[in-house]
Parts: C-alpha cells; structure tokens; sequence
C-alpha cells in the first residue's frame, strides 16, 4: 500500500514496528508454553536406553524387553529361518527396506546388526497393535500352507516375516522400525542407543 | 513420643516466633564458582545422601555445574545405576524413623525451607552444620545452637572435631578434629554452596533471562511509548 | 492488492451476516466513546484482563503436570507437593510457568486492589454504575476462593494449616457450623478428598463463575459508559452526531495507551518473577517448601499479604456478644468486612463523585480507611500480641466507621462544584 494522503506515513511505519517488536513478544512466550509440553526429564530417564544380557537367548527363542514403554522384540533366528528371508521377497512389500524404519547399519538382507539377531519395535506399523509371534512354519500356524514364520497382528491382520517385513496387501504400511542399538562385548546389547550419538 | 519429636522439629521455628533474635552467619556465595560446587556435590553424596534423600534431583542435572555423565557414573552415583535417576537413598522410613526418632528430611529444597526474616536457608544450614556440641543429655551425644535437641548427630565431627556449649553460652573446640577452623568453614560453605543450588538449580539461568526479558521488554516500551504519543497527538 | 481487499471484505460480510463481529467491534472497542482524561489509575481495569488471561494459560500446563494427590509417595513425600517440584524440575520450562501463576496470583490482588480504590477515588460506584460495582465486588470474591482453593494444591505446611484454618471458620456458625466445616473437607481432617475438591473448584468452577462475571462487568460498564478522573458524565455533552464532546474511541487511543501500561506491568512482573519469584516469604512462604504434616502446625502462620486485612479483623475479635461466642462474631466481622464495600454506591450521600471535587471530611475518612486498611495487613502477617491485638481492634473500627458513617459525612461535607466538561492537562 503507498503513503497517501489519508494515510499517515510516519504512524504507519511506527505502528509496523510496534507491532512487529509485539509479535516477536508473543512467538517468544509461546516457545515455553510449546516446549512445556516435550518429555519431561522423568520421562527421558525412564525412556533412556536399556541394557540387555542375550547370552543365555538360544537360536529360535524371543525376548521382549521394554523400552520407552513400548516391547521390543529380541529374537535369535535359526540358520533355517534365515535362509527362508530371501525366498519371500516376491511377497513382501518392501522387502530391500527402502523406506526408512531402520538405522542404516540395519538396512540389509536380515534387518539386523548380527545377521542371526534381530530387534524391533513390536509395534505394528499400522494402527499401533503388538503383533503376536507366529514362528511356526506351514498349516500348523494356522495361517497359510507356505507360511514361512513370521508374526502375525491380531488387530487388523497385518503379517510380517521374521526380518519384520511387512507382507503386500495387507493394512500394515511398513516393515517393523528397527530401534538404534548397539553392541557391547559380544552378548551385552544396548537398545536405545548407537555408536554415532 | 510423636508430639515431642515434632516438638524438636519446630524447635528453631519456636525460637523464631517468640522473638528472640536468632543469629546466623551468613553463607559465602559460591554460586558462580563451579569448583566449589563439585565439591560441595561431592561431599554431600559422600556425607549427607546417606540418612537424606534429595529426591527430586537428578544425577544427570550435575551437568549444570561442569560435571560430565562420566563423572557423574564414575565418582557420584552411588545410590542408583542411571544418572537419569533422582538421589533417592535405600534406607527405608520407618527404620530411619526407628534410629533417630524423626526420619531424616529429604534435603533438595531445604535452603528454600529454612529461609527466614533472620538470613536465608542457606545462612540457617550453614550455622547449623557448624554448631554442633557435645550434649551428654541427648541420646545422640550431640546438640546444637540453631536447632535445639536436633535428631540428627554431627555427620562431619571427624572433620571438625568437638565443641562444647561454654558457661558464656558460646562454643568452644575441646577436641580438635582432621581439619583446620577455617578449612571446614569453607568445607560447610561448598557444601552449601551445593544445597543452594540444588534448591533450585535453575536460578543462575532465571536470572540470566531476566535481564534478557528486561531489555526486550525496554525496546518495546520504547516502540509502543513512540506509537501512542504519535497517536494521541489527535487528542487536544 | 485491490482485489485482495475485496475477498477480505466479501470474507467479513459472510461473517457479518451470520454473527454481529463488526458490530461487536465497533461497540466496544472502535467505537466504544471513554473519556479522554484517563489517568495512571485507569491502567489496572485492562491490566486485570492481562493477570486472568495469563492465570488461566499458566494455570491449563500447570494441570497438565499436577498431581491432586496427598498419598505419600515411595520417598515418603506427598505426590502432590512432588509434583509441583517436578513441573520446577523436570517440565521442561516447568519452572518459568509455575512462577508466572504463582506471580501472577499476587499480581492479580495487586492489581485488583488498585483498580477498587480507583472507583473509591473518582466515585464510579456512583449511580449509573451500581451493577458494575456489584458484578466487581462478586467477582473480588470468587477471585479470594480462587486464591484460597488454589493455595492449597502445593500440599506445603501452609497451604495445609491454611485451608485448616479457614475451613474451621465454617464451624463457627451456630449449629451447622461443624457439620458444614466436615462437608467442605470431606474427612475429619485437611486430606485428600480436600485436596481434589479444591483442585475442582480452583481449576474448573471458580473460573468459569470468574469469566462469566467478568463478561458481565465489561457489559454493564460499555452499556453505560466509563466514570472519568473528574467523576462527570460525558454522555451529557454530544456533538452533532451523537458522539460524546470528551469521548475518545478507546481503539485505538486507549488500546497504545494501555500497551505501554501492560509493558510497564510487564517489567516490574518480570524482575520479581526473574529475581525475586519468593518475593522474601510473601508471595512464596518459605515454610510451604515443608511438605504437609497434618501432626505439626509451624509455630508462626499467616495467610498470604492479599488476605491479611481480613485475617486481621477475624483476630481482632475477642469479645463475645448475646451469649455467642467471639470465634462467630469474628468470622462474621470478616465477613462483612469484605461484603460491606458493595454497599458503596448506596452509603455514598455526595453531591460529587471525584475525590478532586470532594470536601476534607471525606478526603479524611478516605486516608484513615486507607491506613486502616495497610496497618490491618500488615498486622495479619505478624503473630498477635495484646498491643497488636489493641491495634488491629482500633483499625477494625476505622474500617467500619468509613463505611458506617458514610451516609452522614458525605453529605455535610463541604464539596466544591463539579465541572461541566472534563479538565486535561
């Protein structure tokens, strides 16, 4: 708009900056109501990483440890069940994990740091259920005759394979989030936190 | 029991509110000093989060005064594994209440407690943790001048030796103790120095935003003064 | 440009035509006429409007981490006073909102107090703005519930013996009194069913009772109009369209004008929130960093400043009267120490409304009330002893003698004559 002559120039201007001097004032007392309402220091305690002993976890056994109050999911894979991952690809979603649930140095063939161990969030990715483990293979699991083992989502029926890939056509979007974790010494594993940070 | 135990508690607030002048010495400000404040950390897990807790404190918050999670996992942590975790303490309640008739107060905002028209809370525990005396009347053997027939014995006797109450009413050392006078008073004045901030940890940086705030606030005022005189300008 | 304005005019119109904003504008800010000789009391209506918005935004993110809960936790401190040193602590910027509510609670009197003796200095009780007094002085009521109900959710040492103390006023009353103090409390003692029904009413009911009041007192003053320094009606001298000679639109003169007002606010809120947040014991009492012990009173309690007044006169209260005993009549003197200021319009006899225009006798009452009213205060934070108790029973007499005597005195007293036009500098 140009300065007329109805139009004070000088109280325009004037008012411009005041009012820009007050929004400045009001964005900067929001920021502490905003952030009022992150994770408090209780809950970054509560959600900081966890310690796992995965010594005595035998090939085929799975272990449920709690962290940032959701189950992840500690499994051993058997040399079998390992070599059935790539046999499925054709059925999986995404089956090269492309979309990003996953660090990058769990972005591979068996989604996993050590190839026979995997953790993952065992949160479904499509509405939040916990999918229940399904590790026995064909008819006996009551899901197909070709069922290779995998989980199995009580709530919407979502499957996914024992890397935590999601099947095609099904509700669920993506595979299982693989958390950041480590490794300390050879049975110690730390969920929740990875050697970049 | 219960009404004479609460009895000793009030005891100084007793003292308070009839009216004598109850003198205190006045803490140093080592606030700003980090230094100081390690240490009073340090001596404060070593001596007193034994008894007390100071339960709403965590480990981790030792950040603010240049500590490291290392530091803090490797020299402090003694009474839980994460330093995510608040200074609780493992004795239980009722055992502690059994041992010294009172349970030991949870210590994280005692200077902000303690404060009074007589100095603030950090000058009340800075006397108090340096007139204990010899009492054989108490159960613990020990009294004290700010806090009569306290529950508590001297925790730092070993450091500052005995004293005892004079016919002149003033504390005299009768036995000294591994510490010069003048080391434990600076001792007393870190461990302080540390209770005060842990009181409240954020006041330096309240502090810092404030003058923050106070000069955005001038600028606006400077602003918004300028736009309502142009304004008013109409009004004759 | 052009035809931007024209979609945010065809915008309004749509609106317009469904609900009255244009018109609600223009009647109470644009074309809302107050008089043009406002002074430095006239501040603290819109600051008031600033305290309650900022008590109730503080007040939602401090519920979203308080705990009403008096249950001790596994460190033996009561979950509730835990809670509030975890919003200090642990929320992040905790700290900042919970000295900005309890900051504000003082402010709030503050401001409040100023904005009453305004309207005792100028008159605007006076007739036609009896309802406005009336709507305020409810309103200075519900905000005393307000600040009671709320002082207790810190679970500290006095917020407990507090509440204790003032419930137990209840019991005073003949023959219900014991019955009702145990309903409001809903236990034998200050507990945790207290706990939670103070929390209901300090968070939900107060202050929706608050705001719907404090609609009603903004109505009734613009259906009105806005008493002035002078105490003279503008409405009485108009131009040529009905505008008042003195009236000025208060958008956007008075809407700059108060700005500066909130910032000068602002900044002195700010260096106590920032460097005095306990403003030595008064609006944070250091013995409320105890938690609650239902088994150790602190040997010196006093409420906070903003009700010590009234405390006062409660105390002051020794003798009884017609076979009842003095604890009644004391409450029933604070009592009616707080309701009898909305009788002001009525008590009121002055030819004039201003204190500029008013005669010695009133100017006199006027300064004894006021001193009255400090010395009280200030007596209420101290413990009683038999001088003080004589004192504070002299100033509860003033107290009443201004009101009492009112009609009698402001009517023989010697008035100069009003103006016909508001006077500016």
């Amino acid at each position: 708009m140009s300065c007329d002559d109805k139009v004070d120039c000088g109280r325009r201007r004037l008012l411009v900056a005041t009012a820009a001097v007050g929004g400045v004032a009001g964005v900067a007392v929001a920021v502490p109501f905003v952030a009022s309402m992150l994770p408090s220091e209780r809950a970054k305690a509560a959600g900081a990483p966890v310690e796992v002993d995965i010594s005595k976890l035998a090939p085929g056994e799975m272990m449920t440890v709690e962290w940032r109050g959701k189950p992840v999911w500690v499994i051993n894979r058997t040399k079998e069940q390992l070599e059935s991952l790539p046999k499925i690809d054709s059925q999986l979603a995404d089956p090269k994990s492309e979309k990003n649930m996953q660090p990058d140095y769990a972005k591979n063939e068996t989604r996993s740091i050590k190839p026979n161990i995997l953790v993952a969030v065992g949160i479904c990715t499509h509405l939040g259920c916990s999918p229940s483990e399904k590790f026995k293979t064909g008819a006996e699991s009551g899901i197909s005759a070709d069922w290779p083992g995998g989980f199995f989502c009580p709530c919407h029926g979502s499957t996914f394979d024992l890397a935590g890939r999601v099947y095609k056509g099904k509700p669920a979007p993506d595979n299982l989030e693989i958390p950041p974790h480590m490794y300390l010494g050879d049975a110690k594993l730390v969920i929740g936190e990875d050697k970049k940070a | 029991m219960k009404k004479f135990l609460t009895a000793i508690l009030f005891a100084p607030l007793l003292a308070l509110a009839a009216g004598p002048e109850l003198h205190l010495d006045r803490a140093p400000d080592k606030a700003n000093d980090m230094a100081a404040l390690q240490n009073g950390a340090k001596i404060f897990v070593n001596y007193c989060l034994n008894c007390h807790s100071a339960s709403y404190m965590r480990y981790s918050r030792l950040k603010d005064i240049g500590l490291s999670d290392t530091q803090i996992r490797d020299n402090l942590l003694f009474t839980a594994d994460k330093v995510g975790e608040p200074m609780k303490i493992a004795m239980q309640r009722a055992e502690a209440k059994a041992w010294f008739g009172v349970a030991p107060p949870d210590l994280t905002i005692i200077t902000r407690a303690r404060a009074s028209e007589f100095g603030s809370g950090a000058d009340w525990v800075y006397t108090y943790l340096r007139t204990f005396y010899r009492d054989e009347t108490r159960p613990t053997g020990w009294n004290n001048v700010v806090f009569a027939n306290v529950g508590m014995p001297h925790a730092l006797w070993e450091l500052q030796g005995e004293q005892a109450m004079g016919e002149d009413h003033k504390l005299k050392v009768v036995k000294p103790g591994k510490l010069k006078p003048q080391e434990f008073d600076a001792m007393v004045g870190d461990l302080v120095a540390y209770l005060k901030y842990m009181g409240e940890p954020v006041a330096e940086f309240r502090k810092q935003l404030g003058v923050i705030v106070l000069i955005f606030l001038t600028v606006f005022f400077v602003f918004a003064y300028a736009l309502k005189r142009e304004y008013w300008k109409d009004i004759h | 440009m052009s035809k931007m304005n024209a979609i945010l005019q065809g915008t309004l119109n749509w609106v317009d035509e469904r609900f009255p904003l244009t018109s609600l504008w223009k009647e109470h800010l644009a074309e809302y006429y107050a008089p043009k000789n406002f002074n430095f009391w006239y501040f603290f209506g819109s600051l008031a409007l600033l305290v309650l918005v900022l008590q109730i935004v503080t007040g939602i993110v401090l519920t979203m981490h308080f705990k009403p809960d008096a249950s001790l936790n596994a460190s033996g401190v009561p979950v509730a006073f835990a809670s509030v040193e975890y919003i200090m602590r642990d929320v992040p910027w905790g700290w900042l909102v919970r000295y900005m509510h309890s900051t504000g609670a003082s402010a709030f009197f503050f401001v409040v107090y100023m904005h009453m003796f305004r309207g005792m200095l100028y008159g605007s009780y006076r007739k036609p703005r009896e309802l406005i007094w009336i709507f305020g002085m409810i309103i200075f009521l519900a905000l005393m519930a307000e600040a009671f109900f709320g002082y207790l959710l810190p679970w500290g040492q006095m917020s407990f013996w507090g509440a204790q103390v003032i419930v137990n006023l209840f019991s005073a009353i003949p023959f219900i009194g014991p019955d009702l103090s145990l309903w409001l409390r809903g236990d034998y003692v200050v507990g945790d069913a207290t706990l939670n029904r103070f929390f209901a009413f300090h968070v939900i009911a107060v202050p929706m009772v608050l705001l719907g009041l404090v609609a009603a007192h903004i109505i009734a003053l613009h259906e009105v109009g806005s008493n002035n320094p002078d105490g003279v009606e503008i409405k009485k001298k108009k131009d040529a369209n009905g505008i008042p000679l003195d009236g000025i639109p208060f958008h956007p003169y008075y809407t700059v004008k108060d700005i500066v007002g909130v910032i000068v606010f602002l900044m002195v809120f700010s260096v106590i929130l920032f460097f005095m947040p306990e403003f030595g014991g008064y609006f944070l009492e250091y013995n409320n960093f105890f938690p609650a012990d239902p088994l150790v009173t602190p040997l010196h309690i006093a409420p906070v400043w903003y009700f010590t007044p009234y405390y006062s006169i409660l105390r002051a209260v020794t003798y009884p009267l017609f076979g009842i005993d003095a604890k009644f009549w004391g409450v029933v003197a604070m009592g009616a120490s707080t309701l009898i200021i909305a009788l002001l319009p009525w008590l009121d006899r002055s030819p004039v409304k201003s204190i500029r225009y008013r005669g010695p006798l009133y100017k006199g009452f006027l300064t004894a009330f006021i001193a009255s009213f400090l010395i009280l205060g200030y007596l209420g934070m101290l413990g009683p002893t038999p001088v003080r108790t004589i004192v504070a029973q002299i100033c509860s007499v003033i107290y009443f003698a201004f009101f009492l005597l009112m009609p009698i005195y402001s009517s023989l007293d010697k008035c100069q004559p009003e103006p016909d036009r508001v006077t500016s500098k």
